[in-house]
């Protein structure tokens, strides 16, 4: 059977990249964004820019319908143009609603050429500032996922059980912007994309494809922006945690800072509402993304990725995999002093 | 006498060279084994469920004549003008040439896979109507576990009147061919339930809209109109689905043992390639008839004619009509 998504692939520029990072990734996942320069820089030799002088792409904003477009795009003509005065032409955002909203802005720039100049006329009335188009813009997901084979060359540890010796089991989920809007600019398109599950075949592990699988995490920014409408954001990730439970997966992999989120925190507040957890332990289904995957198996220090400040612990898969840790050091500051210890959930186990 | 390529030995073929035999030599060019694929593929036909392999029979029995050379097993490569007749190429390494073509290529389905949202051949539950059609007429509807279906699902236009597959068009048989299966179904395991999802039903030929009242009334077939929008293969094995129903508003889940894909007539490799080589290829890969009034059998090209499914979709009942009038046109 011929299977169509395979053929959905897009351009990745090799080298030269200007990185932006995420406005919420370094709270939640704070060790994410350094561990990709890390792995881009130092595991495969690749220049990545990462200027002290960007900003939000106001992503969020105009989402919610609370920025309108015009000011979208001149704030995207801005982080281009510390991308053009760096001498780059390769751009990167950390998160999936960047890629989203500039994929769209460039989108919209190529069939009304006029939207273009008006965003060269704003950006050079407010900040003196020009840019060029990226020649290239991907994810950084796209970039590990290009580089898989690379990486895995290099990695000490596979996504293999080490007690049964079978491939460990994971769900992949992919963050509505990074295909749904345009499933051109995804690889396997909306429908079945690849970008994670061809990271977790690769590095020894089994995609589980579960019914929900294409189901929000609960992320939608009406959902959660307003706090009366968190109920359904909750809802949504029970009902894929529900839908993926009895395959038992080993770990979640997410793309988008805000599905990493959600779908990790609300295992505890779904745990403190219900008494219910998805696994058959109570510790939860440990939620990465997919730089803490990466940077896990190719042996950086799951505290550096700072995996003790999800709420599901990673302990259950750092012992499937055989991967080393210092639990003494857990909760230590780089200057080796104890920060604080966590309060711990009343029904998930930490 | 003329000496008449016929290129497709399906309904259209064999009917008009049986007509044409009659007063000419006719040489029938099929590519399979045996002429009639398409229909000898089907159980029954709409609308008054009449055996496919019966007809199948009748139409190859019209092929015993003394004036009809069937060239089975061999297909035609090449379709060129030369001295006022056609030449014909075959894979054979075959070369004639005749006064007359006739291009009966028919159609083939739609390739399913191609709605990757639906998950054919990804999910065991998920089947098209010809894999359905070979259930009923094997007599026995069977879940992927090989038990009695507690519920089947049917989808209407899987690759028809679908500007994302870029066929615009209605294939016209799959709305009859729906209400027909399920009947099939209800007939051969009553305690299945059986819903239609449908865009509008077009129920346009004799006896149709009196099957769908049937289908109703007789024999509970539900319908739904609304699309659904993914398929997903559930733990237990079965298929979960996420629709909408546009007359409630509302947006629907359901699970069933099977979702049958209604999948569409497209033109078939050799209806393509064969109307390109002979600058007569119009919408979607089809052949160009001259015009659809009066000259619907003629094309754009002298002493090549068309008839059948590879002008456009058409039921078998139609396809026989149109043959015979384009053996007419040819006499």
């Amino acid at each position: 059977m011929k299977r169509y998504w395979n053929e959905y692939q897009k351009e990745i520029a090799d080298d030269r990249f200007f990185y932006e990072r995420s406005c919420i990734r370094q709270t939640f996942f704070p060790g994410s964004e350094t561990a990709f320069l890390n792995i881009l820089r130092n595991d495969l030799g690749k220049d990545v820019y990462d200027s002290s002088h960007q900003h939000t792409c106001s992503g969020i904003g105009y989402h919610a319908d609370v920025v309108p477009f015009e000011t979208t795009m001149t704030v995207v003509a801005r982080l281009f143009s510390l991308m053009t005065e760096r001498g780059y032409e390769n751009y990167v955002p950390s998160c999936v609603t960047s890629f989203g909203v500039m994929t769209e802005i460039i989108e919209k720039w190529n069939e009304s050429p006029e939207l273009l100049e008006q965003a060269r006329q704003y950006l050079r009335k407010a900040t003196g500032r020009e840019f060029e188009i990226p020649k290239n813009i991907v994810h950084p997901s796209d970039l590990i996922y290009k580089f898989r084979f690379d990486l895995k060359e290099k990695m000490k540890y596979q996504l293999v059980n080490r007690f049964t010796g079978k491939p460990l089991r994971g769900v992949e989920h992919i963050g509505c912007h990074y295909a749904k809007i345009f499933p051109k600019h995804g690889i396997g398109n909306a429908e079945f994309p690849y970008v994670l599950a061809g990271m977790i075949e690769a590095w020894g592990g089994e995609v589980i494809d579960y019914p929900e699988r294409r189901h929000c995490c609960g992320f939608g920014f009406r959902q959660y922006l307003v706090q009366e409408n968190r109920g359904y954001s909750v809802a949504n990730s029970k009902k894929k945690f529900e839908s993926m439970e009895p395959y038992e997966p080993d770990f979640i992999v997410a793309n988008c800072p805000g599905c990493a989120m959600f779908l990790d925190k609300w295992q505890y507040t779904i745990a403190e509402m219900e008494h219910k957890t998805y696994d058959k332990e109570g510790y939860g289904i440990p939620v990465l993304t997919y730089e803490e995957l990466a940077g896990l198996l190719l042996g950086y220090d799951p505290w550096q990725l700072g995996l003790q400040i999800h709420q599901v612990q990673c302990e259950s898969l750092l012992n499937k995999i055989g991967i080393p840790y210092d639990p003494d050091s857990k909760y230590k500051g780089a200057d080796g002093q104890l920060l604080a210890m966590p309060d711990k959930p009343s029904v998930l186990k930490v | 006498m003329k000496n008449i390529a016929i290129i497709g030995a399906g309904p259209a073929g064999i009917e008009a060279a049986s007509i044409l035999a009659s007063q000419h030599k006719v040489t029938l060019f099929e590519k399979e084994e045996r002429p009639l694929t398409n229909i000898r593929n089907k159980a029954m036909l709409f609308p008054d469920f009449s055996s496919a392999e019966e007809l199948a029979d009748q139409l190859e029995a019209k092929l015993q004549h003394p004036n009809i050379t069937l060239l089975a097993q061999t297909a035609v490569t090449g379709l060129q003008r030369q001295d006022g007749g056609w030449q014909v190429t075959d894979d054979k390494g075959g070369r004639q040439t005749f006064d007359q073509v006739l291009l009966t290529t028919g159609y083939r389905v739609f390739d399913a896979s191609r709605k990757e949202e639906l998950g054919y051949g990804i999910y065991k539950g998920v089947i098209t109507s010809l894999d359905l059609e070979k259930m009923v007429k094997e007599g026995r509807i069977v879940n992927t576990m090989g038990d009695t279906p507690k519920q089947i699902v049917f989808l209407q236009c899987v690759g028809s009147r679908d500007e994302k597959s870029g066929n615009n068009y209605c294939s016209k048989v799959c709305c009859v061919t729906a209400v027909k299966q399920a009947i099939e179904v209800k007939k051969l395991s009553p305690s299945t339930n059986v819903h239609i999802f449908y865009m509008d039903l077009r129920m346009w030929g004799q006896g149709f809209e009196e099957m769908y009242r049937t289908a109703q009334e007789e024999y509970n077939v539900r319908f739904v109109r609304g699309r659904i929008s993914e398929a997903a293969a559930t733990y237990d094995g079965r298929v979960q689905l996420k629709a909408e129903d546009t007359l409630m508003g509302l947006p629907l889940n359901m699970n069933t043992d099977l979702l049958v894909l209604m999948v569409g007539m497209c033109a078939s490799d050799g209806t393509q390639q064969l109307a390109k080589a002979t600058g007569i290829d119009g919408l979607y890969g089809f052949a160009q008839s001259k015009d659809e009034h009066l000259n619907d059998n003629l094309t754009s090209q002298e002493g090549l004619f068309v008839a059948g499914s590879c002008k456009r979709p058409m039921s078998v009942n139609d396809t026989i009509q149109d043959a015979r009038s384009a053996a007419l046109a040819m006499l």
